[in-house]
Formats: structure tokens, sequence, C-alpha cells
């Protein structure tokens, strides 16, 4: 039974993932961590899904569908950025500090 | 080797391209270090008997999700080193929040079946923790009786068979919104 470590495991991948967010700012590198994230918690849902029945392994489904839908939308996004502002870089989109 | 000694590689290698995928200046580098992340997951996955989500893990995940992120890097020619991280004070945030939150979810982890079942209030009676857990024993058993791929097929299409037609009309929402995002003029 791998339950602790695994959720160790998961906890150390998502802390990775947050402190990439903070971090970076190239945007696709952002949302790579959000991918890892995503990663960490879907480890989560397995390590338990050994204990609490295989829902969790149901639920690892649905977080990559929302993940495929969040990656489509999201690079359409920066795409479109980048042809308005020619960058990735967050620190050239600041339109909302007016 | 036993389960064990293989889960630690795992989690290792994990873990270390994960740090390297936030620490490398060019993108695509972080693209390939983040899928070689995802490689030992299903490693992981396979070795906590989700054999089925391992082989989604690689196709979906590594193979899909990742190279439209290496093509969109691709097509906007940013496979140049650029230093971007953040600034000073950024940083020292940055290394605040993470100290915090892994404490947080380290205490978490120690987590295990006895430690669950004293939570649950089930009082951890004679045999294995696992006794308390019904669902978890019938998972375990399921992949048994109905194959790997059925014993998931069985929950997905009947307790969660609303979620998964809703996640249609999401994919089908996310394709549209990205059609319209990308295109030129609408």
């Amino acid at each position: 039974m791998l339950l602790g470590p695994s959720l160790l495991v998961s906890a150390i991948l998502f802390t990775i993932g947050v402190v990439g967010v903070m971090l970076r700012r190239n945007a696709i590198v952002l949302f790579m961590c959000i991918e890892l994230m995503l990663n960490a918690v879907n480890l989560t849902f397995v390590a338990l899904s050994q204990v609490l029945g295989l829902g969790g392994q149901v639920m690892v489904f649905f977080v990559m569908t929302v993940a495929a839908a969040e990656a489509a939308v999201g690079l359409a996004i920066i795409l479109a950025i980048f042809r308005h502002t020619r960058s990735v870089d967050l620190k050239n989109i600041n339109l909302l500090q007016g | 080797m036993s389960g064990q000694t293989v889960f630690y590689i795992l989690a290792g290698a994990a873990i270390l391209s994960a740090l390297l995928c936030i620490i490398q200046k060019n993108p695509i580098a972080s693209v390939l270090w983040l899928i070689s992340t995802m490689f030992a997951l299903a490693g992981i996955y396979v070795l906590l008997q989700a054999q089925f989500i391992a082989a989604i893990q690689v196709l979906v995940y590594a193979g899909a999700i990742m190279v439209l992120f290496l093509f969109v890097i691709m097509l906007l020619n940013l496979g140049r080193d650029t230093g971007d991280l953040r600034g000073m004070p950024v940083r020292l945030a940055a290394v605040l929040v993470a100290g915090g939150l892994l404490g947080e979810l380290v205490l978490l982890a120690r987590v295990t079946p006895g430690s669950m079942a004293l939570l649950r209030g089930t009082a951890v009676g004679a045999g294995t923790p696992m006794a308390s857990f019904p669902a978890g024993q019938a998972g375990a058993a399921a992949p048994g009786a109905q194959g790997v791929v059925g014993a998931i097929a069985e929950p997905l299409f009947r307790t969660y068979l609303v979620p998964f037609e809703i996640t249609s009309i999401l994919l089908l929402a996310a394709v549209v919104g990205a059609v319209v995002l990308a295109k030129r003029k609408l």
C-alpha cells in the first residue's frame, strides 16, 4: 500500500507547480505549471482510489478532459495575445493595470 | 526489485523532471521535462493498480496535450533562451508560499488507511485497516473480475453517466471557443 508516499509525491509536485506559476513570466510555461498541478491532483485521486473505490479513477478522466479543454482554449488565447503584442511575456500583458 | 523501490525511483524522476521543467529557460526544454514527469507518473499509476489511467496518461497527456504546447511554442518561434524569472520580491513570496503549502500538504500526506479509518469514526476492528473500506476492497477486486478497463467503465457509465455527458458539452464549447479565438477575424 503506497498511499502515504503517493500523497507526499503529489504534494511536492503541486508545490513545484505553484512555485513555477509564481516565478515564471512566460505565459506558456505558466500553463505548463498549471498542467503540473492538475497532474499532482490526478495522482492524489488515483492514490485515494485504492482505499475509497474506483470513483477516484473516473474523476481522473474528468480532470483530463477539463485539462484538454483548458489547454486548447488557453493556447488559443495566448495565440491571440501574441498576435496583438508580439510577445508572451506577462510583463507586456498589463491591460488591467490601467 | 520490489514495488517500493520502483516507486521511489519513479517518484524521484517525477520530482526531478518537474523541478527542471520550471527552471529551464528554454520553453521547449521545459515541455520535454514536463513530458518526462508525465511518463514517470504513468509508471506510478501502474504501481497503484490503475493501468488504464496510466495508458490514458501517456496517450492523452504526454501524447496530445503536450504536443499541442510544443506546437504553439514552435508556431510562435519562442524556442530561444529568455531570462523570464520574476524579480526578487516575488521570488521571496514564492519561497514563503511554497514553504507554507508544502508543510500543509506533507502533514496531509502522512495519511494511511488506518488513520483514515480513525478519522471516519469507524474503529479499526479485527484484521487490516482496509476492512473498514468496503468500496476500496470492491475496487481492488473489480479488475480481477471485469478486467482493467471494465472495472473503470462500470462506474463511468453507471454512476457518473450524467457528468460524462456534460463533459462532451464542455469539449464542444472548448472547440468552438478555440476556433473563435484563433480566427483572425470573426
